[in-house]
């Protein structure tokens, strides 16, 4: 593996090949101006071993990125990086900075747990509480002390319909979670992590436990969501990447080897590794 | 098989990008034949500027091609299009290459509308050509209506009508052949109006392979290079 990195990489504009032509494109992402989430040198350990080798990237606001790349490529550790869930995990030592909106996550004296407010999680197994559905979305707002029925009432019927769901739960709302189906209990995650109003939503393979028909639902509910939240990916599922994602990039063995829009990235990767990756010839 | 042209995926997007691409199709057909008609229009009416806008033209047409191929590769690259989306995606960028060479032929005439503009006009007022060009253009149209409502017993309709352009064809090249033989002298103006004649044979053959391809697109059979009446068994025959 070579050590080229993508020096600060932001995602390339796609290059308009006639300039006679003015397109009204609606699928061309312009250069993105406008950046959440700044990595700057992101070195992350486990203990000897190093997992990502010096990121630099810069996160689209109000977009989705999506982040694709073999088993242990590192591309879930550094979605984690985002809200400092590797700070769990035994060993881990990290150097580099993000930062959010300016800020350093990673500086000394960050409330960890108003980090994770600011950037909310969904994860590859749905993990609604054992409670009912109500009290799953209104669960965040409670532990911030909120009580007052009626805009716990109006934020769990708000966040269940950001999430699609609510047509479908609404005459249950006080229901186990556990009686919904899997694609419905991850659409409740996602109303849960919306409804204590994040700026960013990091999804670890949401929908990889998921039929299809479910996992075509929260792709939609993605493309629907980003016009609130900036949305980070990660899925092994290219195809996915393709569907849903404005930005994609590609990482191996730690690096990020491709950082660009997704109709760039593929029809046209500018990394002979990229195209192996997304072709199917890594062998 | 389903006439309404696209039922709705989950996806809105795509149903949009597929909705956008159709219509970006319509918008390229309607642009072609609207440039035929001037091109036909110019050169029986002698009309220099508006054959000179004909031939300008021809670069929107173009640029219409490369546009709609580029978003037919990113549909494919980004939701791997299967069954009557995948058909639809390649009968449109097979549909674009057709309409881009009958805006090719739409410059020729024009072409030869600006030398004929120059030379003696004859006593008929070139009335084969208008009845040539107004019958391709009808031919042009009737495969993009059938494209736009997927309807195969309108594009075979439009597909037989090619043989008429045929036949009308070859009889303005014997007319013109009659004239050379009586008036040498008319040769280099009329040798210019076949080169127009057979301009307009050729939108009527493109506008015939956009009749097959809406076979393809809703049947799903390949009906190209067979006669009018095998493509009528092919794709109606089990009705």
């Amino acid at each position: 593996m070579s050590e080229e990195t993508v020096q600060n990489a932001a995602p390339k504009t796609h290059a308009i090949n006639m300039s006679a032509l003015k397109k009204p494109r609606r699928a061309q992402p312009e250069a993105p101006k406008d950046i959440a989430i700044h990595v700057n040198d992101l070195k992350l350990y486990y203990g000897d071993k190093q997992a990502l080798n010096g990121i630099h990237m810069q996160i689209p606001r109000k977009k989705v990125t999506a982040f694709i790349g073999p088993s242990g490529c590192g591309k879930s550790t550094l979605l984690r990086c985002f809200n400092r869930m590797n700070d769990l995990v035994d060993g881990v030592r990290i150097e580099g900075e993000i930062n959010l909106d300016g800020d350093n996550i990673y500086a000394r004296g960050v409330d960890v747990a108003d980090l994770r407010r600011r950037v909310g999680m969904v994860f590859q197994k749905p993990n609604p509480f054992p409670k009912t559905i109500y009290e799953n979305v209104a669960y965040g707002l409670r532990i911030q002390g909120v009580n007052d029925r009626r805009i716990l009432d109006e934020t769990v019927e708000n966040s269940l319909r950001g999430a699609a769901l609510w047509d479908e739960v609404k005459d249950r709302l006080n229901d186990n979670a556990f009686g919904l189906s899997g694609g419905q209990q991850q659409r409740l995650v996602i109303a849960r992590a919306i409804a204590i109003e994040p700026e960013v939503l990091l999804l670890d393979e949401p929908a990889s436990a998921l039929d299809p028909i479910s996992t075509l639902k929260i792709e939609e509910l993605i493309y629907e969501l980003k016009e609130k939240y900036t949305i980070v990916i990660v899925t092994h599922n290219m195809q996915q990447a393709a569907r849903v994602s404005d930005y994609t990039a590609f990482m191996y063995m730690g690096d990020l080897i491709e950082f660009s829009d997704t109709d760039t990235l593929f029809t046209n990767p500018a990394k002979k590794q990229t195209e192996d990756y997304i072709t199917g010839r890594y062998g | 098989m389903d006439k309404k042209p696209i039922a709705h995926h989950i996806s809105h997007q795509y149903d949009a990008d597929l909705e956008d691409l159709r219509s970006r199709v319509f918008a390229m057909g309607g642009l072609v034949e609207e440039q035929v008609a001037n091109a036909v229009t110019a050169l029986v009416k002698g009309d220099v500027e508006l054959a000179d806008a004909v031939i300008t033209n021809d670069y929107r047409v173009n640029a219409m091609e490369v546009e709609i191929d580029e978003e037919c590769t990113h549909i494919i690259a980004r939701r791997q299009p299967t069954a009557g989306d995948l058909r639809l995606v390649i009968a449109v960028i097979k549909t674009i290459t057709d309409m881009e060479r009958i805006g090719d032929q739409a410059a020729k005439v024009a072409r030869m509308a600006r030398q004929l503009a120059e030379m003696e006009r004859p006593r008929n007022e070139y009335v084969e050509i208008q009845s040539l060009g107004t019958h391709v253009q009808t031919m042009i149209r009737g495969a993009l209506d059938a494209f736009a409502r997927m309807d195969v017993q309108g594009a075979i309709e439009t597909a037989k009508e090619d043989l008429k352009v045929d036949h009308e064809y070859e009889a303005i090249m014997r007319q013109l052949m009659t004239f050379m033989m009586e008036d040498p002298r008319t040769i280099k103006r009329i040798l210019d109006v076949m080169w127009a004649t057979r301009a307009l044979e050729r939108v009527g053959d493109h506008a015939k392979n956009i009749c097959e391809y809406v076979v393809y697109l809703v049947e799903g059979k390949d009906v190209r290079h067979i006669s009018v009446e095998q493509i009528e068994e092919a794709a109606l025959g089990k009705r």
